[in-house]
């Protein structure tokens, strides 16, 4: 397997300005097929804008964004989001969709059979635990935010794209909830063998889905480590995160 | 007559006024839909459109009703007379609410939706289809409603321009002085209201996704696929019956009245003698002010009756006369070099301003003339009609005639002086010479000493194409020459002004009593 087989999202001197305002500044960054790889940083630091970059909501300013060896702007924007899955906080599921609408709306838009559909989005459910008997017919508005947040992570699966961007996908849930939908997702990508960008702010939740982190601050990456060399890093910026874990460890 | 009994005798009229309303409300609320939902979707793509349009719109919907009928009827294709100017009209009024909506109900999307749907690979018009627009629904739903329901008020003023619907019942109520008109013209268009209200805001409850434990998705497109249906059914017998008419075009002539009783029953009784000779008519009675002529000089009408002191002074613009035969033949000879439109010989009676007091003022003070009033002028107070408070030959050049100066002078509705006067509302009112109230409610008539006022002949005015046209046209009309005195008049227009009898039905007993 050569580098470019290896890599399948690669930031080269991406810069990206928004009304003047510099929001990232001289990206570099490979992330590796079958990798988890997380962004760490706090709100307005450029993690989210990183994450649409990839999927062309947003088109650099300066630089490329390659995604399987090809340039963002020379894709044709529908195909490429119809091979990324995307999960965002709460889900942002169709209100006015089913669950079982939501979760076969890629497979739909890419013109599947009903039958084929059906099966997928039955499948799909019980992979994030939701008995489709019970959920299929449900709207979003009579389920948990933790159910729906599956259903959010079903829905982007369901076309079977090798890559997922999750934009804080387990941000606004209670922390039992949260803890064990983390596990069962860390389970699923590597079952699935699925490349993955999550975008956090939780240092707790770096540390337990990434292979990878890496850390923004002010549009920049400060640095990228597995988690074992994070959790040992002498940055300044890496101690605070890991003073907050350890205030938070003091409580027990 | 009580309300109920009017009721009973009226209910086929008042159904089919309250259909032309319904049918006028709903085509012109889908026009503004078809046109105003793309509208709102565009404004929500191109942000510096959105002031100037909806600045626009906002500016049609200040413009009142009334006044808006007035400008487009000068106007050519969308203006004129009928059903076309009346629905310009209701679409122009029920645009700002439904633009303003769309805009607003697709700009409310959630901007976390949105971006779902572009980030799942919709394209633009996927996103509209089946994320913008279902989720907006609600919101333009409700826009719909409320240009429904304005339109449904709006849709009375219509009458005015001959589109017909329950306004219809509400001027003639007016004119009348008649309160079960009113009220079943005003009631039926308030009920019309609160039914469009209540189930437009059914609809729009199918649409609440945030609140309801099922959207009922389905239901909604069988509901819109039947309001589809229903709209193609309406269309297609409008346009059948269009078309039907204009097919059998040779033997169908449009007969128009002006907005007051005894035009209406000339037009009528000239509609009925056509019909009995086998022409189809249509009725375009009970239009305001000049539109008649208009509508007669651009071929809208074949026909109607008109006087030929009116016709002299407010149409061809001359100074008045006072030689009946003379201004006849005047009129005659330019209105068919003008206009190619022929005049009829005389009706056989006048029907001049009359200046009326009462009687009892009359016999008391020993009043004959117009001079013997004068000097009682300064103390009294003077009621007149729009149309003679206005015009040349009216009140400006009488008043100079005689020297008159009044305490006070009231513009009012030309019916309501009559009860004005005998009520001691005012003590001086003009009123129409043939007025079948003149003697049912003691009141003198002035005789006009000086000659003032022009001969006002009444006469119908026919297209010269119609008559070559419709034979029957140019038998009835002779017919008809010489052939109704003033008493008869007067009688004619009590027995609808006083007696509150059906027009159709006085002309019919007249019409047979004459053997016409």
């Amino acid at each position: 397997m050569s580098d470019a087989d290896k890599a399948l999202v690669e930031f080269q001197n991406v810069s990206f300005t928004l009304s003047g305002t510099n929001i990232i500044t001289d990206l570099n960054l490979t992330v590796e097929r079958g990798e988890t790889l997380v962004l760490l940083g706090e709100s307005g630091c450029g993690k989210t804008t990183t994450l649409k970059l990839v999927n062309r909501l947003f088109e650099p300013s300066a630089g490329e964004v390659r995604v399987e060896g090809k340039s963002t702007t020379a894709w044709d924007p529908i195909a490429l989001r119809r091979r990324i899955g995307y999960v965002i906080q709460e889900g942002g599921l169709f209100p006015h969709f089913t669950i079982a609408r939501n979760v076969g709306l890629v497979p739909a838009l890419a013109g599947w059979e009903t039958n084929r559909i059906d099966e997928r989005v039955r499948e799909l459910l019980s992979l994030v635990g939701l008995e489709p008997d019970r959920f299929a017919e449900r709207y979003p508005r009579e389920l948990s935010g933790g159910q729906r947040q599956r259903v959010g992570v079903a829905r982007a699966l369901a076309a079977d794209p090798p890559l997922l961007l999750l934009d804080e996908p387990f941000g606004a849930l209670d922390p039992l909830t949260r803890a064990s939908l983390q596990r069962e997702f860390a389970d699923l990508t590597k079952r699935l063998h699925k490349t993955a960008i999550l975008v956090t702010h939780d240092v707790r939740e770096a540390l337990i889905l990434a292979r990878r982190i890496g850390l923004m601050h002010k549009g920049k990456l400060l640095l990228l480590e597995t988690p074992e060399q994070f959790l040992t890093s002498e940055q300044p910026q890496v101690r605070a995160y890991l003073e907050t874990l350890e205030l938070k460890g003091g409580d027990h | 007559m009580s309300f109920w009994q009017f009721l009973q005798l009226n209910w086929s009229e008042l159904l089919s006024l309250v259909q032309q309303h319904v049918v006028l409300v709903f085509i012109a609320i889908l026009i503004a839909v078809v046109i105003g939902v793309p509208t709102g979707i565009l404004l929500t793509r191109y942000r510096s459109l959105r002031g100037p349009v909806l600045g626009l719109a906002n500016v049609m919907q200040t413009i009142p009703s009334l006044a808006l009928f007035g400008f487009l009827i000068p106007l050519p294709f969308i203006g004129g007379i009928g059903t076309r100017t009346a629905l310009v009209a209701l679409v122009l009024y029920s645009l700002l609410p439904i633009i303003r909506n769309t805009v607003v109900g697709i700009l409310g999307v959630d901007a976390n939706v949105r971006e779902a749907a572009v980030a799942m690979g919709m394209t633009g018009s996927q996103v509209l289809r089946q994320v913008e627009l279902p989720l907006a629904m609600g919101v333009i739903v409700t826009g719909i409603r409320v240009a429904t329901v304005i339109a449904v008020g709006v849709t009375t003023i219509a009458a005015a321009v001959g589109a017909g619907g329950l306004g219809v019942y509400i001027f003639r109520g007016l004119r009348q002085y008649d309160n079960n008109l009113l009220l079943a013209g005003a009631l039926s268009a308030a009920l019309l209201a609160l039914a469009a209200d209540f189930f437009l805001g059914l609809l729009q409850r199918q649409f609440s996704f945030e609140a309801k434990r099922s959207a009922a998705g389905a239901t909604v497109w069988k509901l819109a696929l039947a309001a589809g249906v229903l709209v193609v059914l309406i269309g297609g017998f409008v346009w059948w019956r269009g078309g039907a008419s204009n097919s059998a075009g040779t033997a169908r002539v449009s007969v128009g009245s002006k907005d007051f009783t005894e035009s209406a029953l000339l037009a009528e009784i000239a509609a009925q003698m056509l019909e009995a000779r086998g022409v189809s008519v249509e009725r375009r009675f009970e239009l305001g002010g000049n539109l008649p002529h208009e509508a007669l000089v651009n071929g809208t009408l074949d026909l109607y009756p008109e006087y030929t002191g009116t016709s002299y002074t407010a149409i061809l613009h001359h100074t008045p006369m006072s030689d009946p035969r003379a201004v006849y033949e005047q009129v005659k000879q330019e209105y068919a070099s003008k206009f190619n439109i022929e005049v009829s010989q005389p009706l056989g009676f006048e029907n001049t301003f009359a200046m009326l007091v009462r009687g009892e003022d009359a016999r008391r003070l020993n009043l004959k003339t117009i001079s013997d009033a004068a000097p009682h002028a300064p103390r009294w107070r003077a009621g007149f009609g729009q149309d003679f408070m206005s015009r040349a030959d009216g009140y400006p050049g009488f008043s100079k005639a005689y020297g008159l100066k009044f305490a006070e002078v009231r513009e009012m509705d030309l019916s309501l002086t009559y009860i004005a006067l005998s009520s001691h509302q005012v003590d001086l009112v003009a009123g129409n010479s043939t007025e079948g109230r003149i003697a049912t409610l003691d009141l003198f008539q002035l005789a006009d000493d000086r000659r003032y006022f022009p001969p006002y002949e009444a006469v119908y005015l026919a297209r010269q194409d119609s008559l070559a046209r419709v034979p029957a046209l140019r038998e009835v009309l002779a017919k008809l020459a010489n052939g109704i005195s003033t008493d008869e008049m007067r009688q004619l227009n009590y027995e609808i002004d006083g007696n509150k009898r059906d027009p159709k039905e006085v002309v019919k007993a007249w019409l047979a009593k004459r053997a016409l």
